[in-house]
Formats: C-alpha cells, sequence, structure tokens
C-alpha cells in the first residue's frame, strides 16, 4: 500500500485552476486530500517538496512505440523510462506500429504491456484503416470495446475523401474521433523540408506548408457533413489554426494538438543537414511557429503532444532526404513547453492544462487532475532549474531529439505512478 | 594594394559563405594554372605523394575526368572509384565508405552524390579534405568557379556583368553555386524558367526570376543554359520538350536579343533541340562551351592545390 505525504508544495491543478502552496496526501495509492492544511497520519513517510511543483502526471496524446516491430529503436521498457523522466504518467500510442494496432488483441496488448511497466498507462489509439494502409475501415466497434480511445493512420494521412467521409462519420457511431495527420499526400511525396527559402538554398525537396491547411479544410468540411469528430495531430501552419478556429466558432466537432517542435523550433533548425531536425510534418518558418504559439495562448489547441517517434542512428545517418522523418520527445516534453511560460507566452496552468487535463477530457479520461480519490499520478518538477538537451544523454533508448544543445528552465524530479515513485 | 584574402574552409562543399576574396584568389590562382597547362608544362611536386579519391555515386564522364586529369597533373596519386547507387544500400554504404577511405589514408576526396548534403554528410567522417563535385540539387562548386573563370577571360570582367541562367533551375546545382558565386562577385543574376521549373523563393538568394524568356535575354552579357533532365519532362513539370524549346530553349533568334556581343555558355552535356539549338551552341563567335571544358581542369588544380595546403596549414 502506497502512502506518502508531499509537504511545502507549489500545488498546480489546471482543471480547477488551482495554484496555492499546500501539502498532498497519498493514501493506497489515490490523492486522500491536497492543499494548506493537509497533514498525514504518525509514521507516513514524507517527501519535502518545498520550491518544487506539483502537478497531475502528463497525459501525452500521442506517441509512438518502438515496440511492436521495431524494438531497435524502442522498445515499451525503454520508451516508459522516458516518459517516467518526461512527468509522463498516461500515454497515448499511436497505431502505425507493425503490425498496425488494428485488431482487437493488439489493442488489450498494449494496455497490459503498459500495466507491466508501472510506470505509464497506455492507452492505444485503433488504426483507422486496415493496416494503416489508408484503404478499409478497421473495425472501430471491436477496437473501441477493447479500449481504443481514438482512430488514426498515425504518421500516415488518410489520403482519400471518400474514405475519410466514411471514417468520420462511422466512428460517430461509437463516440469516437478520428485524428488525422494533416497532410495532402500527393503535395507531400517525396519531401523533405517545407518549402521555401532555406529548402531551395540547401537543394532539398520541399514541401508547400499549404499541404498542411489543403487537407484541413477538406477534412472540416468532411466533419462539417458527417458530424463526425475530426482531430488534427501537429498542426505547425498558420493557415490550418485560423482554419480550425473557424470551424470551432462554427460549433463543429474539431479540435487539434501540436508538439513541442512546432512552437519551439523553425526550419532554420536543420541548419546544415541536421537530420534529428527532419520531422512530419516538416518544421516551419519562423511565422508559422509564432501562429502556434498564438494558437496555443488563445485556446485554438487543444493539447500538446510529444510527437515522440522513436529512430536509431541508422535511420538518422543519412543524407537528410533519405534520413527518417522524426523526434524523440517524451523526456522533454514538459521542459521545451514550459520554454513557453518562461518567455511569458502561456501562462503556468493553460500549460499544463495542454499537458493534463485538455488532452485527458479530448479521450475521456479522468486522468489529469488532482481529485481526491483518483489514482496518485503525479508529476514534481522544478520550474526553475535550467539543463540543455543533449542526444546521447537522454533516458530511454530513443536519442535523436530535434533540441539537441538546447538549453532549458524547468526539470522534472519526480514522477508518481499510483502514488509510488517511478522517477 | 594589398588585397587580404579570407581563408578557405577545410572543405570545399558550396560556394554560399565563401568570401568574395576567396573565391577570386581561387580563380587568379585557377589562372596561372591554365597558362601553366598552355605551355605544355606540369607541376608534378605539388601534390606529390598525395592521394586524390575520385568516389562517383553519380556517373559523370566529364567531371570525373576533369578532376582526374587536374590531379595527375599536380603529382597526386589518382584512384577512381565509381559506386553504382542501385547496388548500395545508400547512406548505410556512404558511411561504411567514409572509415574506408580513412583507413587508406586519402588526403583528398572528390565526391559526386544525387542526395543533397551527402558530402557534407562525408565531411563530418573522413579525415580528407572534402571537394564537392556535385550534390543532389544543392552545389557543384567547381562548375560555378570555372564559369566565372570563363566569364572573366572572355568578358575582362565579371562585376557589373548581367547573367542570365536559363532552364530547369529547381533540378541544378549548377544555378545555385553559380548563383551564389557570381553575386559574390557583383554580377547582376538573372533566372529564366517556367514557374514549374523554379525553386521556390529562389529571388530571396539575389536572383531576379524572369518566366518570359526574351525579358530576361534583354541586354544580358552571359547566356547559360542548363541541362533539361528528361525525366523532368515525365514528372509532369513541362508538358513535352518541343514545348519547352520553342519557349525557353536557346536559339538565334532568341539570343539576338541579349547583348550584342554575349556569350553562351552550357554546363554540358548538351541536349541538342531541347534546350540549346546546334548552330549556337557550335558558333564559334558566341558558344564559350569548349573553353568551359579547358577552364574546368585548372580551376581544379587551383582547388585540390589551395585545399591541400590548407591541410597542411592545419596539421
Amino acid at each position: 500500500m502506497t502512502d506518502l505525504l508531499i509537504t511545502g508544495a507549489r500545488l498546480l491543478d489546471p482543471a480547477a485552476r488551482h495554484d496555492a502552496p499546500g501539502s498532498l496526501l497519498v493514501r493506497d495509492g489515490r490523492i486522500a486530500a491536497f492543499g494548506a492544511g493537509v497533514t498525514g497520519p504518525e509514521g507516513i513517510p514524507r517527501l519535502d517538496a518545498a520550491g518544487l511543483c506539483l502537478a497531475p502526471g502528463l497525459v501525452d496524446l500521442r506517441a509512438s512505440l518502438g515496440e511492436p516491430g521495431a524494438e531497435h529503436r524502442e522498445t515499451i521498457a525503454s520508451a516508459a523510462e522516458a516518459a517516467a523522466a518526461g512527468g509522463i504518467t498516461t500515454l497515448c500510442v499511436l497505431p502505425d506500429s507493425d503490425p498496425a494496432l488494428d485488431d482487437p488483441a493488439l489493442i488489450g496488448f498494449i494496455a497490459r504491456r503498459g500495466e507491466g511497466t508501472g510506470s505509464v498507462t497506455l492507452l492505444p489509439w485503433g488504426a483507422a484503416t486496415a493496416g494503416c494502409a489508408g484503404k478499409e475501415m478497421a473495425e472501430y466497434g471491436l477496437l473501441r470495446e477493447a479500449g481504443a480511445i481514438g482512430f488514426t493512420d498515425g504518421q500516415r494521412a488518410i489520403g482519400s475523401a471518400r474514405t475519410m467521409r466514411l471514417a468520420l462519420s462511422y466512428a460517430a457511431a461509437f463516440g469516437a474521433m478520428v485524428a488525422q495527420h494533416p497532410e495532402e499526400p500527393s503535395l507531400a511525396a517525396g519531401g523533405a523540408a517545407t518549402e521555401g527559402e532555406l529548402a531551395t538554398r540547401l537543394g532539398l525537396p520541399g514541401i508547400p506548408a499549404a499541404a498542411e491547411a489543403i487537407m484541413v479544410a477538406r477534412d472540416i468540411a468532411l466533419a462539417r457533413l458527417t458530424g463526425g469528430h475530426v482531430h488534427f495531430a501537429h498542426v505547425s501552419t498558420a493557415a490550418a489554426l485560423d482554419l480550425i478556429r473557424a470551424a470551432k466558432a462554427e460549433g463543429l466537432r474539431v479540435t487539434c494538438d501540436t508538439a513541442p517542435p512546432y512552437f519551439d523550433l523553425n526550419e532554420t533548425a536543420i541548419g546544415e543537414y541536421r537530420s534529428y531536425a527532419k520531422l512530419s510534418p516538416p518544421l516551419r518558418a519562423e511565422a508559422d511557429r509564432q501562429a502556434v504559439v498564438a494558437g496555443l495562448a488563445d485556446g485554438t489547441v487543444d493539447a500538446i503532444a510529444s510527437d515522440h517517434q522513436p529512430r536509431d542512428t541508422d535511420d538518422k545517418r543519412l543524407p537528410f532526404a533519405q534520413a527518417a522523418a522524426g523526434g524523440a520527445g517524451l523526456a522533454t516534453l514538459l521542459s521545451v513547453t514550459l520554454a513557453r511560460v518562461h518567455a511569458g507566452d502561456i501562462p503556468l496552468l493553460d500549460a499544463l492544462a495542454l499537458l493534463t487535463c485538455r488532452p485527458a477530457r479530448l479521450i475521456g479520461s479522468s486522468a489529469g487532475r488532482l481529485a481526491p480519490g483518483a489514482p496518485a499520478d503525479l508529476v514534481l518538477f522544478d520550474l526553475e532549474r535550467a539543463w540543455k538537451i543533449e542526444a546521447g544523454t537522454l533516458p530511454g533508448k530513443a536519442q535523436n531529439t530535434p533540441f539537441d544543445g538546447r538549453a532549458v528552465e524547468g526539470r522534472v524530479v519526480a514522477t508518481f505512478k499510483a502514488g509510488r515513485r517511478v522517477f | 594594394m594589398f588585397r587580404p584574402v579570407a581563408p578557405l574552409p577545410r572543405h570545399l562543399l558550396a560556394i554560399e559563405g565563401l568570401h568574395p576574396t576567396a573565391i577570386a584568389a581561387l580563380l587568379d590562382l585557377a589562372e596561372s594554372y591554365l597558362l601553366l597547362n598552355r605551355s605544355g608544362k606540369t607541376r608534378r611536386d605539388l601534390l606529390k605523394g598525395r592521394t586524390l579519391i575520385n568516389l562517383f555515386f553519380e556517373d559523370s564522364t566529364r567531371t570525373r575526368t576533369s578532376f582526374e586529369l587536374a590531379g595527375k597533373r599536380l603529382g597526386a596519386d589518382v584512384i577512381n572509384m565509381s559506386v553504382s547507387t542501385s547496388s548500395v544500400n545508400k547512406g548505410e554504404t556512404l558511411l561504411d565508405t567514409a572509415a574506408t577511405l580513412n583507413a587508406m589514408n586519402c588526403d583528398l576526396l572528390v565526391v559526386r552524390h544525387g542526395q543533397s548534403g551527402a558530402p557534407a554528410l562525408l565531411a563530418q567522417k573522413v579525415d580528407a579534405a572534402v571537394i564537392n563535385a556535385g550534390d543532389g540539387t544543392h552545389e557543384h562548386p567547381t562548375q560555378a568557379l570555372l564559369d566565372a573563370l570563363t566569364i572573366r577571360r572572355a568578358k575582362g570582367r565579371i562585376e557589373g556583368l548581367t547573367v542570365a541562367i536559363c532552364g530547369d533551375v529547381a533540378h541544378s546545382r549548377v544555378a545555385r553555386s553559380n548563383l551564389h558565386c557570381l553575386t559574390a562577385l557583383n554580377a547582376r543574376v538573372r533566372l529564366i524558367g517556367p514557374p514549374t521549373l523554379m525553386p521556390a523563393e529562389v529571388s530571396r538568394l539575389g536572383a531576379e526570376v524572369f518566366h518570359d524568356m526574351a525579358e530576361g535575354l534583354r541586354g544580358a552579357d552571359v547566356v547559360m543554359m542548363l541541362r533539361l533532365q528528361r525525366e523532368r519532362m515525365t514528372g509532369g513539370q513541362v508538358p513535352s520538350a518541343r514545348e519547352f524549346f520553342r519557349f525557353y530553349g536557346l536559339d538565334a533568334g532568341k539570343l539576338a536579343l541579349a547583348a550584342p556581343d554575349a556569350i553562351v555558355m552550357h554546363p554540358g552535356p548538351m541536349n541538342r533541340g531541347v534546350e540549346i539549338d546546334s548552330a549556337v551552341a557550335d558558333d564559334p563567335a558566341r558558344s564559350v562551351i569548349a573553353d568551359q571544358v579547358e577552364m574546368g581542369v585548372a580551376v581544379r588544380m587551383a582547388v585540390l592545390d589551395s585545399l591541400s595546403r590548407q591541410q597542411q596549414r592545419l596539421a
């Protein structure tokens, strides 16, 4: 039985807009009470958290794990280690693995593997199409029963408008959203960087930023047509955010997330062919980065996801256009998000909401809040502690961080899963 | 007058970023090698005992031969390695190759590769000085240097000239290197081609962009044609060869719009009748295409010599 009293912390619960000093009592792995006057019985283990922030464990809306299929890049065990170091206690797993999560048995397998780690709850996304191949719909009803939180083809766009229409329409019957990788495939094919001056200088095949807005516009129209819930993953351009903002104002069931690279970096991070900064979608122009920050600040963006894509050196030590896209993001999710807080772009509670209760609400989970009786999934962090993100020194197996060399302020000190310290 | 010369980098990967004085110094040195070559003499002592490897992942007879001749005239041991891209699994071999080259104590490595940035990746891993002999659609620095030398000798200067570069700019490393080189030397560069073969935002690199060839050629001192790769037609970026030639090919009629003493250049190999008419390409009064080949050897001698000196200085 896990009992613990964390004292003297700055307690942050974004769901209740609570930000005040106090203590938090854990009994039997659950939050018993928290607040200014809270104490615990004699003999209970205590943790002095003076000067530190205590918040709900992070809910990562989208991450790929190497397992199953690419265990040389990342295993569930190594991803769990990275997640714990990043303060993530609930992680939504993308289905475009090998095999794809298009079978109820695989959904159950992922959830059980998460329980096995003891440190992170794994909530699988179901494949939107069989094999994430973009053709026939997967078995949404059965996958939903098995625990799928929603449907997506992960890093692959659902290219056919007809398939997307069917998916949105059918998923609505099971109360599930369809998440899209918003990139028009015929414009993105073969591209390695955002089309523009930099790609021209480097001689890299470009993807026009409009490839994102085109897909977003199409799918908003399909959401209007079907009444379904479309969720746009890792939104990275001003034009797409404007469309989403307008669709929300219209009352459509349209939501979106973004990932730290899109509000912390711009295309210049690829410098002289740095393949660790090769992502999908590609890093954008500075004006688009600023638009993503604005989208975080005004609430258009519903969540910040890690967008974790493990890659090994064989995937990345290639000429840029041939290198695999994708960045590791679990261990750096909180720190890079806090950079926007330190910069004065978003208040701390809003930033935490984007990492906890807001993604949880999207997937219908009660995680991501400090509530008496809820599992004590918590992250304790030092808002000011400075450190440098360096590839090769990150927890877990995947080292392909696009933030290599980035100095940040704010670091996870401890992570608790059901009251047990896992980092 | 004393002119301080900016040092060359350790590798020659791109023209972009080279200081104008470094470019001018290379051209001066190349000019002296040109005269040496014409005199029939060689300087086999300069690179004696040094190993030059030509590592070509793409076929090229012309550039490889030019580097080979340049190396031999300076006394280097020259080895040609051709790696067929179809038989290798892309970049893994690239870094495996780097390890092999290090074991061979290669001093100067000339690389051509189909991927932009491949020579830069190799340069991080090999001990040799790397010379980019063309990478993807990025740069082909020695081509730009030999073009600059050709222009300088034909026109007596580069500064203030108007150079029109015409054709498939989007897929041309030659166009990019020339743009950087000529603008660094204060020439005015115009790029002419259909919008579908023009790279995005290329005007930000200092060029003036034209889609109407007549307008772009008007008053130009130099007309540089680019090779149109046949596969661009299958990619649908231009509808047909005959339509391309009609609007963007160079014939005597279009050339008449340029300055009366304008010279015609082409990096080769030419698609006669696609981007250039034979009557223009073979006109001794206008075409300097054969001179470009001769300048190529001299420029590569200058590059090999300079990088080798730089390498010994840094050692």
